[in-house]
């Protein structure tokens, strides 16, 4: 995937919050990422360092919290944990099922002063 | 918002992709007022999305207006192999980003604005991996698999194959040729995507395409009537 161009993107939202609540720095950026978004944390990570250098994120702490694929029976409305390409619903045994979660890539909070 | 000293915490919960569906919408929303059926064609460099259109353009321009938006890093080589074939065609050249997004596409639609098409074929830069996770405004997703590349591509690249509505397999003339496993195939294409529809095409013999053709019918047919339409 494009962690630094998704960096880049994360951080033009976090500096524009951080303006319009008229902080100047910002000390910490919190991510929910889920498992099948096909982002790399450790790249995610990488970028993050490289792109906050001179800007008012410079030193800041940069957290990820993994979020688990959880899928939805479309028979049943069981939600359950797909273990391999064709998730089987535990309640009901139907294969047809939708992602409700695990594709996310969010800014979810930051810290600033 | 909670306040540590002197630093405060603000709760965002946006999604780094926000951006590109608003646009994503957009586009639908455009192509719907124009009464144009959109279709993003990705597949891996050189499973024959363009000679798959060359072919396409040939046979059926002449019975509806088409257009192509062709995507690639460098050289407009798609664009002219594509021109003089009834359609307006209009070449992207990304530079170095891999894949189309939506803004991309938006501005390609400036340039049809004065004639509408009533189908445009969006052909993505050759990537199994980055295109799938960008949504352009596309009415469906058409996914090429050629008979050369090995069967078991939609398992090792399933997020392409499963926001597929419609697996072309293509080179389908060669296939005796490299040994393709065509129930191989199909079982790995039914895995990633349960519900797709597959077609087997040769752009180069013909075979399939009216089948292909049919399809495009069919998905248009489907489609509510733009506000002109």
């Amino acid at each position: 995937m494009h962690e630094l161009s998704l960096m880049d993107n994360v951080l033009e939202m976090a500096v524009q919050h951080a303006r319009e609540q008229d902080a100047t720095r910002i000390h910490r950026i919190t991510m929910r990422i889920g498992e099948m978004s096909g982002v790399s944390v450790d790249a995610l990570s990488f970028a993050f360092d490289v792109l906050t250098q001179d800007t008012m994120a410079a030193g800041a702490e940069f957290e990820v919290q993994t979020l688990a694929a959880m899928c939805r029976c479309e028979g049943c409305g069981a939600e359950f944990g797909p273990d391999g390409p064709i998730a089987q619903c535990s309640a009901c045994g139907g294969t047809r099922a939708t992602l409700v979660q695990g594709r996310e890539i969010e800014l979810a909070s930051m810290e600033v002063s | 918002m909670g306040e540590t000293g002197t630093t405060r915490t603000l709760i965002i919960r946006e999604s780094v992709l926000d951006k590109n569906r608003a646009i994503a919408g957009a586009n639908r929303a455009r192509f719907d007022r124009w009464g144009c059926l959109a279709l993003n064609v990705l597949s891996s460099p050189g499973a024959g999305k363009t000679a798959l259109l060359e072919r396409t353009l040939t046979d059926i321009a002449s019975r509806l207006p088409l257009a192509v938006i062709v995507g690639d890093l460098a050289t407009d080589n798609d664009g002219r192999r594509l021109g003089n074939r009834g359609a307006p065609i209009i070449q992207i050249t990304t530079g170095d980003i891999c894949h189309l997004d939506a803004a991309m596409i938006s501005r390609a639609c400036d340039s049809l604005d004065a004639e509408p098409p009533e189908v445009c074929f969006i052909e993505n830069v050759g990537n199994m991996v980055c295109p799938a996770a960008f949504d352009l405004g596309e009415h469906a997703r058409v996914a090429l698999l050629s008979v050369t590349e090995g069967e078991d591509k939609p398992s090792k690249y399933p997020t392409l194959f499963s926001t597929a509505d419609l697996v072309l397999i293509t080179k389908t003339d060669i296939a005796d040729a490299v040994g393709f496993d065509r129930q191989l195939a199909l079982g790995s294409i039914r895995s990633a995507s349960p519900n797709c529809r597959v077609i087997e095409v040769s752009s180069r013999t013909g075979a399939g395409l009216d089948e292909w053709y049919a399809w495009i019918a069919e998905t248009r047919a489907a489609r509510p009537r733009g506000s002109t339409g």
